[in-house]
């Protein structure tokens, strides 16, 4: 199959024993890359007894897969994961890599991509090949999209967060090779993990949310944001945050809607005191309805929605809120 | 004498950072005039800092690569109570992707001398890529965790460290020396007292250059970078906006019939 080109990539990552949505799109995407470049489909997968997952990465467009199976290689290990995967990469010299935008691939991929000595760009929106054949990693920066390329270290690395991608379309039967990997020497030196906890999303989820009310800087402190909380609550819908607010500490890291968080696609979105910074709204793109309350009328987000209010928040929220019961109570 | 280092970053001030643009015509940045500031995230590694020396003792190095004007926020590092500040500045340096970065930090970390332990900020409010630590890491040759939460430092040299992982958290032990890269869940930064102001005014930030760090040129800035920018271009949007006229009451009431209009109340 592949010629001088080195094969494409994909880390499959799992989660008990599933291989997440984000490594299928990713697959999905690499497919096409490897097609245009003339060259095999790869898919590195390290799990434990997960083997009957081997046949839907053939299914999705995988020509390989390697396997490491290991029960210490159940969860994510950084140790492990690395040397696995440098070693293997240094064997076979793939053109480029590609890991999910995950807390494990935002840890491996950097730690892989040191050791090999080569590039790799953060929480891509876009893939795509230029007149050299060179990946084209866009990302959103500075109200436009820019373009990066790694000319001469390989792989081109780059890790992509989910919901950029679409679902690959699947061909049942589809055969591939499956590679055993040896690693049966291998163990975690310095780092040792105890036990991995997973813990209950709170509230409404973003990711399947029909609505869903997402603040910004313009909340300006906790007050502000149980404003738009409280409108998140009247609606029932899924509350989501800008970078600023995460970083503040009024809201979790996992309400971070955007490039370097969650991509999703509601039915109706209204972003209260968001300016409309484009590593936010790369992230509601598909969004049907969209909405925005700024005070600030020259705000970017102004040019990004369908429907827009010019006022103060603090000052809007709670007359909307009033008129949103009036008319719930007039239906009912 | 624990010493620690903690890498910290200037930042365009976030509340003004949309104020850097892409020029549609040049596809340069216009740069206005946005203030340099210290990393959100950098606080909280240096409040970490300050924490675990009221603990185990020792010294903290603020360390950061960047312009002659990044010296001020190691200045503030300082103000906070780390007790030396290093700038690693020099033209050359300039361009730096991750890669770059975390190679030259790595080798004025090496300059400095054998840390038991090196503290980042999780990600940068410019780049955000989360990249520089681990590669940090790497360079060093040290062990390294990301989305640090909690840190136990009870046990000697295997500290017990809790960090994020998607829906949950991940409990593990790490062999110092290490690199723990920080999340604003950690702590609280301290506020700078007049004090502290006024003993980092006593102090000298030294600065490191190329020759300093007696790397090749090759290896740093953009010429160190492997990966670069090939284009910029300005992101078109497809919806037209109706902005909603009138009193605060008939705003809110035309959009709540927009909603409903559309189902979705």
């Amino acid at each position: 199959m592949s010629g001088s080109t080195g094969p494409v990539w994909v880390f499959a990552e799992q989660n008990e024993g599933s291989v997440l949505p984000v490594s299928f799109e990713l697959i999905g995407q690499a497919k096409k890359l490897a097609d245009e470049l003339g060259t095999s489909l790869e898919v590195v997968f390290l799990g434990d007894a997960v083997r009957d997952q081997v046949q839907v990465l053939f299914a999705a467009g995988a020509d390989r897969v390697y396997l490491g199976e290991d029960p210490g290689l159940k969860y994510y290990q950084p140790e492990m994961y690395t040397e696995i995967i440098v070693k293997l990469a240094k064997e076979h010299h793939p053109e480029i890599f590609l890991l999910g935008s995950t807390a494990c691939g935002k840890e491996l991929a950097p730690l892989v991509a040191a050791r090999l000595e080569t590039g790799l760009t953060a929480h891509c929106i876009d893939l795509t090949l230029d007149e050299e054949k060179q990946l084209e990693q866009i990302i959103p920066a500075y109200g436009g999209l820019i373009s990066i390329v790694c000319p001469e270290k390989r792989p081109q690395m780059a890790t992509v967060a989910k919901g950029v991608f679409p679902k690959p379309d699947t061909t049942e039967h589809r055969e591939g090779e499956l590679v055993l990997l040896e690693i049966s020497d291998l163990k975690q030196q310095r780092i040792q993990l105890i036990k991995v906890v997973h813990e209950e999303e709170r509230g409404v989820p973003l990711e399947s949310a029909a609505t869903v009310v997402a603040g910004g800087a313009g909340a300006q402190g906790p007050e502000g944001w149980a404003q738009i909380a409280g409108l998140a609550d009247e609606l029932g819908a899924a509350l989501g945050s800008t970078r600023p607010p995460v970083d503040e500490g009024w809201v979790e890291l996992d309400r971070m809607i955007g490039q370097s968080g969650k991509m999703i696609a509601p039915e109706l979105y209204i972003g209260v005191g968001v300016s409309g910074e484009l590593q936010h709204m790369v992230g509601i793109a598909g969004a049907k309805l969209m909405v925005a309350v700024n005070s600030e009328p020259k705000a970017p987000i102004f040019e990004q929605v369908d429907v827009g209010i010019v006022d103060d928040l603090q000052e809007f929220l709670p007359v909307l809120i009033k008129k949103i019961k009036e008319y719930k109570t007039e239906v009912a | 004498m624990f010493k620690t280092i903690v890498c910290v970053k200037a930042v365009p001030d976030p509340k003004r950072a949309s104020e850097i643009k892409i020029d549609p015509h040049t596809k340069t940045l216009t740069r206005a005039n946005v203030p340099l500031v210290l990393n959100q995230l950098d606080k909280h590694a240096m409040e970490a800092a300050l924490e675990l020396k009221s603990e185990v003792g020792g010294e903290i190095t603020a360390v950061s690569m960047g312009p002659p004007p990044a010296a001020a926020v190691l200045k503030e590092c300082l103000a906070m109570g780390a007790d030396q500040g290093i700038l690693l500045s020099d033209r050359a340096f300039g361009g730096a992707d991750a890669y770059a970065t975390a190679y030259t930090l790595a080798r004025g970390i090496e300059k400095i001398g054998s840390p038991d332990l090196v503290l980042c900020g999780m990600a940068s409010s410019d780049g955000s890529t989360e990249w520089v630590a681990p590669e940090l890491g790497v360079f060093l040759g040290l062990p390294v965790v990301t989305g640090v939460k909690k840190i136990d430092e009870s046990d000697g040299k295997w500290w017990q460290i809790e960090a994020h992982i998607d829906n949950g958290h991940r409990l593990l032990k790490v062999e110092l020396p290490a690199v723990l890269a920080i999340t604003r869940e950690l702590n609280t930064p301290r506020n700078i007292s007049f004090s502290g102001i006024i003993k980092a005014r006593k102090k000298e930030i030294a600065t490191w250059d190329v020759k300093a760090l007696g790397v090749p040129e090759s290896q740093l800035g953009l010429a160190g970078s492997p990966t670069i920018i090939s284009d910029l271009r300005v992101s078109e949007s497809k919806r037209k906006v109706e902005i909603l006229e009138g009193t605060r009451e008939e705003k809110a009431e035309k959009l709540v019939q927009k909603l409903a209009a559309a189902g979705m109340l």
